[in-house]
């Protein structure tokens, strides 16, 4: 019995000793040489794989750089000096990056401002609690659900949720849309990362409606277009958005005095946000 | 007379006792790679290839090492094993390198094949339909050049099952289908009526 055990371990070790053997050698006598260059670009790269550039991956665009001389800045999150490095590498002139993007999540109603409807107790995940009647709890049709989708999505970590409320950290954020793609709301927008101030409302009930289900709804009283001029907005019915081809200055937070908060600075809603997490921690 | 053998095998592995319809193996990607004609004809090519050659080597190991008692003498080491046991490991090692090997082998030598065939190869490497062949080989005790046939022509009668399935489901895109059976469902069902057809082949071969 013991004898068999062991002739068998043996055989079966030696079989995969000489197939392990057979595939190196033939690796190693087949081997398809690649370009070198390849993996040099592909240093560069951030290597989170995200697929922002339309590729499969890190390596698909470092392949394309090289083979096909694709542009290095298709890649959302890469940084000015590795666009020069690899421009060495592949002995072209470094384009200019175009401007950073940075996703935001037109959407103010925390749990502390958005009325609740309805108990969700399925899956928690937005795309999920979308499917159910009423669309998971909230009772305002077109908010932040608050169940993470994006935040798992995100290949860099920039989405947080916070009180019921995607939050973009946008020194973290590059800009690749894989947030944008998986929120069923439609509520994260790729906007130029130079503009600060947003309308965190995407509505499309009468302001009416909206007061009743979410505290911090945009009420469409066009405070904010008197106080910065038309061509910094752009507004269809009640829907007011930020002209992001033309933003406005930060100063008109506290010109407008946006009555219910909406128009707000993209980094006092987060601190305010930081607030209230303290106060309730306390 | 091996060639009507050899004939008999063919048609039984194709028709009658086709991999997919009849036993039930290699189910993931008579599924997964069944929407388009072409990715089908790929799949079809690869496991035609793969079987043959699988089966090939599966048998000439099993013939060597694992058929009946395997009779040791070394030196003044003696022993009789029987090693029928490890089959299955065996296989399974045996098919997975034979993949890598003919991925590296046509990534050098077939560049285009290679393109071809795709993300396809590797993915064979956990097909149980290449090691179920080689097991029925193995338990039918057939020889080696009739295990070789019988590998090609169940790779055949895969690729069949996979073009005739793949051509049904494209035109099941455009017909107009109630909507509790959009997509996967009618899919499953149009494979068990797929199934239930090739059942009627089964008073071909004795």
């Amino acid at each position: 019995m013991l004898q068999t055990i062991l002739i068998s371990i043996a055989i079966l070790a030696l079989v995969g000793l000489i197939l392990g053997a057979v595939i190196a050698f033939t690796a190693k006598k087949f081997e398809v040489e690649s370009d070198p260059r390849i993996d040099d670009v592909l240093a560069q790269l951030p290597g989170a794989n995200c697929g922002g550039c339309g590729f499969a991956g890190c390596s698909d665009l470092a392949q394309a750089i090289v083979l096909k001389g694709e542009d290095p800045s298709k890649c959302a999150a890469i940084t000015q000096e590795a666009c020069e490095a690899i421009a060495k590498i592949t002995g072209k002139a470094a384009s200019e990056k175009t401007e950073k993007k940075v996703a935001v999540v037109l959407c103010s109603g925390g749990n502390d401002k958005a009325v609740r409807n309805a108990q969700y107790n399925g899956i928690l995940d937005c795309r999920s609690a979308q499917l159910v009647a009423n669309g998971g709890g909230k009772g305002c049709r077109f908010g932040c659900l608050g169940y993470g989708t994006c935040a798992h999505a995100c290949p860099f970590g920039a989405i947080e949720i916070r009180n019921g409320l995607a939050v973009v950290h946008s020194e973290l954020c590059v800009g690749c849309g894989k947030c944008e793609q998986v929120c069923p709301r439609k509520l994260i927008k790729l906007v130029p990362a130079s503009a600060k101030v947003h309308i965190y409302c995407n509505s499309l009930d009468k302001p009416v409606q909206r007061r009743k289900v979410c505290s911090s709804a945009c009420l469409a009283c066009r405070k904010c277009i008197k106080a910065a001029g038309e061509e910094h907005f752009s507004s269809q019915g009640f829907m007011i958005r930020i002209n992001y081809a033309n933003p406005p200055d930060e100063s008109v937070v506290e010109k407008a005095g946006c009555p219910t908060g909406c128009l707000s600075r993209e980094i006092d809603r987060r601190n305010e946000n930081d607030l209230k997490k303290k106060e309730t921690e306390a | 007379m091996p060639s009507n053998e050899w004939l008999l095998i063919t048609v039984g592995a194709i028709l009658v006792n086709n991999v997919v319809l009849s036993r039930i193996l290699g189910i993931c990607p008579f599924l997964g790679v069944s929407k388009k004609i072409e990715t089908a004809l790929g799949m079809s090519g690869a496991v035609v290839f793969v079987m043959g050659i699988s089966s090939f080597v599966t048998a000439v190991l099993y013939k060597l090492l694992l058929a009946g008692s395997l009779h040791l003498h070394i030196g003044s080491f003696d022993a009789v094993v029987n090693l029928g046991f490890t089959r299955i490991l065996l296989f399974i090692a045996v098919i997975a390198s034979l993949v890598q090997i003919v991925e590296i082998l046509l990534k050098k030598f077939s560049p285009a094949l290679y393109a071809a065939l795709g993300i396809y190869l590797p993915l064979i490497t956990t097909n149980c339909a290449v090691l179920g062949t080689a097991e029925i080989n193995a338990s039918a005790n057939r020889g080696i050049l009739d295990s070789t046939v019988f590998g090609i022509a169940t790779g055949i009668g895969f690729g069949l099952a996979l073009l005739l399935f793949a051509s049904l489901r494209e035109r099941l895109e455009f017909s107009r289908i109630p909507k509790a059976f959009q997509g996967t469902a009618i899919a499953l069902i149009t494979a068990g009526i797929l199934a239930m057809a090739f059942m009627g082949f089964s008073g071909l071969v004795k």
